[in-house]
């Protein structure tokens, strides 16, 4: 699993050093830098980062064999998941909203791509740690589980830390 | 309808493929000795395409001011060519041998994640499959293997080649990317008792380093494909210059990408060129050491040399200083290699059966590949030649005359152990001298044209002195380069019939993979044997001389310690 995070890390290597290009080209990043809400996705990024904190404890849990706790605090962290991806979709709808598209110049195309990208990587994150759930709840605590949870752990936390990197680039980036 | 099959093991070691139940065990096979195979099955049949494309093209060029193609089709076709040859016949090639040797050469029964790996495979066939679905769409990608940017936007090709292309180089990505974790992690978790990192066969080592170089390398590639592919779906603006974007951020991204593929197609070949070419000099390696040690050079050192694809573009004269300077570094760690196999052979007793013919051809062929290379490091000198016929020569030296001679090397070697039968001698040779005569007419007088300012790309070229002939020339040899092809298709056929039966260990050779059965069981190893060395099977046929006592009397020697 650190292989494959490793391996995603260059992908979004990629996509944030083009963005950094393209929001820095031909004045773009000023006239388009309002659009962004610090504020408003910083309480958001709170909630994905909490997140990682209940994984942790959920990983804590299984390792003192507490089901139910280990439950909880994996269903937590799913809905703390579920809040970010709501308050992005509620941005994304915003910015539509206010004509502030894909296609609109480059720093849209990039913005886009990068928080989409990583978007996406999130609702996998959740769709997987959904099926640890299901598999936890279902049967006993058998060793391919704690395998699948901890590679999903690595996986959330990875999430994590890229959106600190996008967050930290794009949002308080905009700022300066 | 019934949705659950049951397919039964296969109770033959390959299944036939003509029976319903045959096909069936190789749809859904997990064993990687299958997969192995239809990795390599596959590049067979891609390069079959990919040559027949290479042939109308040197048809047209025959002559100047030829009418056999239309320009139209002349860019397909070397789009086509260009991205079938690298992505569909060397990858596959160099991944079905690793698939099938690595865990053999580590002594273990299966890969780490044999599921991936039936899904790295599937999913890398889709794609090529996909590539070639353009034909049927509209016409094929037309814009070059690297798709140059704003070229391969909307507004200069509208047809949905490109789209083709974007679509399947993701998902070969996909498929290259699953099969080097898988080769990362078999590698580290499940070698056989008793073998070190510092025991692994060359040949896994290289596969080791180069999985890496495909990790950290594809997700580039895959990052500047959902860019162009939205620039091109959504209308956003990332390599369009027109709107604020930057088309040479697409040429960074893509060699970003690009010259650490080289090494790609490149690690793996020297790795079995390393395996062939000790055990047809009877003599261990020499400085394994440093052959281990040259390829974790060349793929950090591969990661610093992509923008001496872009002397051209105008970037500044420090940059295009760094570069070259980064560039010519990179020939060191390759020229070490160079040296060792040929003091490993300095004093052995060599032995020129096909495998090892096709290894020298590698040596001698890959030397003058990167000897060019290096040439174009020089920042005049890649100025002068850039986008001739010179660079057309280079990387056919370099991809042909070492990756795929690595790969014929690597067939006539593995060949027994995948089959049970040998290929033929005799017409291997033949193989040989003819692949290797055709190969180095056609392609080295593009080192000429290039130098006469042929440009590569064009369709057709003027009736000016020394062109005709030359391209004539070249594509007469084309033709005897072919006929080597032919005679290696006839070659596994009639071998796969009437070939001697090989036995476990035909070569002689070291290595686990010639310690089981040929063609293995099912299940490789019934019980491997304690490794204490870089030659177990040494070891196992000479109890009274093994390596490990020897290396030890050495250590005694020098630390005074047992």
């Amino acid at each position: 699993m650190f292989f494959f995070v490793g391996s995603e890390s260059f992908f979004f290597l990629a996509l944030i050093i083009s963005y950094i290009y393209f929001s820095h080209t031909g004045g773009v990043l000023s006239e388009s830098s309002h659009y962004l809400d610090v504020k408003r996705t910083g309480i958001f990024t709170i909630a994905l980062l909490s997140s990682s904190i209940t994984i942790f404890l959920a990983d804590v849990s299984l390792k003192r064999m507490n089901r139910k706790a280990h439950r909880i605090w994996l269903a937590a962290t799913i809905i703390l998941g579920l809040i970010f991806i709501l308050g992005q979709t509620t941005e994304y709808l915003k910015l539509y909203k206010l004509n502030f598209t894909i296609s609109k110049n480059v720093f849209g195309s990039a913005f886009f791509t990068l928080t989409g990208f990583h978007g996406l990587h999130v609702l996998i994150g959740l769709l997987v740690l959904l099926i640890v759930l299901i598999m936890i709840n279902n049967g006993k605590f058998k060793t391919i589980e704690h395998t699948a949870f901890s590679s999903a752990a690595i996986y959330w936390h990875f999430v994590d830390a890229v959106w600190i990197v996008v967050f930290s680039v794009v949002y308080l980036g905009a700022l300066i | 309808m019934k949705l659950n099959i049951h397919i039964p093991e296969p109770t033959k070691l390959i299944p036939d493929i003509r029976t319903g139940e045959g096909l069936l065990q190789w749809l859904s096979t997990v064993d990687h000795k299958l997969i192995g195979i239809m990795y390599l099955c596959t590049a067979l049949l891609f390069f079959v395409l990919g040559f027949g494309e290479a042939l109308m093209m040197r048809i047209q060029l025959m002559r100047p001011l030829n009418n056999f193609l239309s320009p139209e089709a002349y860019n397909q076709l070397f789009t086509t060519h260009g991205t079938n040859m690298i992505f569909l016949v060397l990858t596959p090639m160099l991944l079905g041998f690793a698939t099938y040797s690595l865990p053999l050469m580590i002594g273990a029964n299966e890969m780490a994640f044999p599921r991936l790996n039936a899904f790295s495979y599937w999913i890398f066939l889709l794609g090529g499959l996909i590539l070639y679905a353009s034909f049927f769409a509209g016409g094929m990608p037309n814009v070059g293997w690297f798709s140059y940017a704003p070229l391969s936007e909307r507004f200069f090709s509208s047809t949905k080649g490109v789209d083709y292309w974007v679509i399947s180089l993701l998902l070969m990505g996909i498929g290259s990317v699953g099969a080097a974790l898988n080769f990362v992690v078999t590698t580290l978790t499940m070698r056989t008792k008793g073998i070190l990192m510092n025991q692994l066969p060359l040949f896994v080592w290289m596969v080791f380093v180069n999985s890496f170089l495909i990790l950290a390398a594809f997700p580039v590639l895959n990052a500047a494909l959902f860019m162009i592919f939205i620039d091109r779906q959504f209308d956003a603006h990332f390599f369009v210059s027109a709107t604020g974007g930057s088309p040479v951020m697409w040429q960074h991204l893509f060699w970003g990408f690009g010259h650490p593929e080289v090494y790609i197609l490149a690690l793996p070949a020297f790795g079995m060129v390393s395996e062939v070419i000790p055990v047809f000099s009877r003599k261990p390696i020499f400085g394994y050491e440093f052959i281990a040690a040259s390829s974790v050079a060349i793929m950090l050192l591969s990661f610093g040399v992509w923008a001496h694809h872009m002397f051209a573009v105008g970037l500044g004269t420090t940059f295009n200083a760094f570069f070259a300077a980064s560039s010519m570094l990179i020939a060191v760690p390759t020229g070490i290699k160079i040296f060792n196999w040929i003091a490993t052979m300095w004093g052995g007793s060599v032995q020129l059966k096909t495998a090892m013919l096709f290894a020298l051809a590698l040596v001698v062929n890959f030397t003058i590949g990167g000897l060019s290379g290096v040439g174009f490091s020089l920042v005049p000198v890649d100025w002068r030649l850039t986008d001739t016929y010179f660079v057309v020569a280079h990387i056919h030296y370099v991809l042909i005359g070492g990756s795929l001679t690595g790969g014929f090397a690597a067939a006539y070697y593995w060949f027994p152990k995948i089959t049970g039968r040998m290929l033929s001698e005799k017409i291997g040779k033949w193989h040989f001298w003819l692949y290797f005569i055709g190969f180095n007419c056609t392609f080295f007088v593009f080192h000429f044209l290039g130098l006469l300012g042929m440009p590569r790309r064009v369709y057709t070229y003027p009736d000016l002195p020394y062109l005709g002939t030359l391209n004539l020339f070249s594509t007469i040899s084309a033709c005897v380069f072919g006929i080597s092809f032919i005679l290696f298709f006839w070659n596994i056929f009639y071998s796969l019939r009437h070939g001697r039966i090989a036995g476990n260990n035909p070569w002689n050779a070291w290595t686990l993979e010639w310690l089981t059965s040929s063609p293995p069981q099912q299940k490789n190893f019934e019980k491997v044997p304690l490794v204490r060395s870089r030659r177990p099977l040494w070891d196992m046929l000479h109890p009274e001389d093994p390596d490990w006592k020897r290396e030890n009397k050495n250590k005694i020697k020098k630390t005074g310690y047992e």
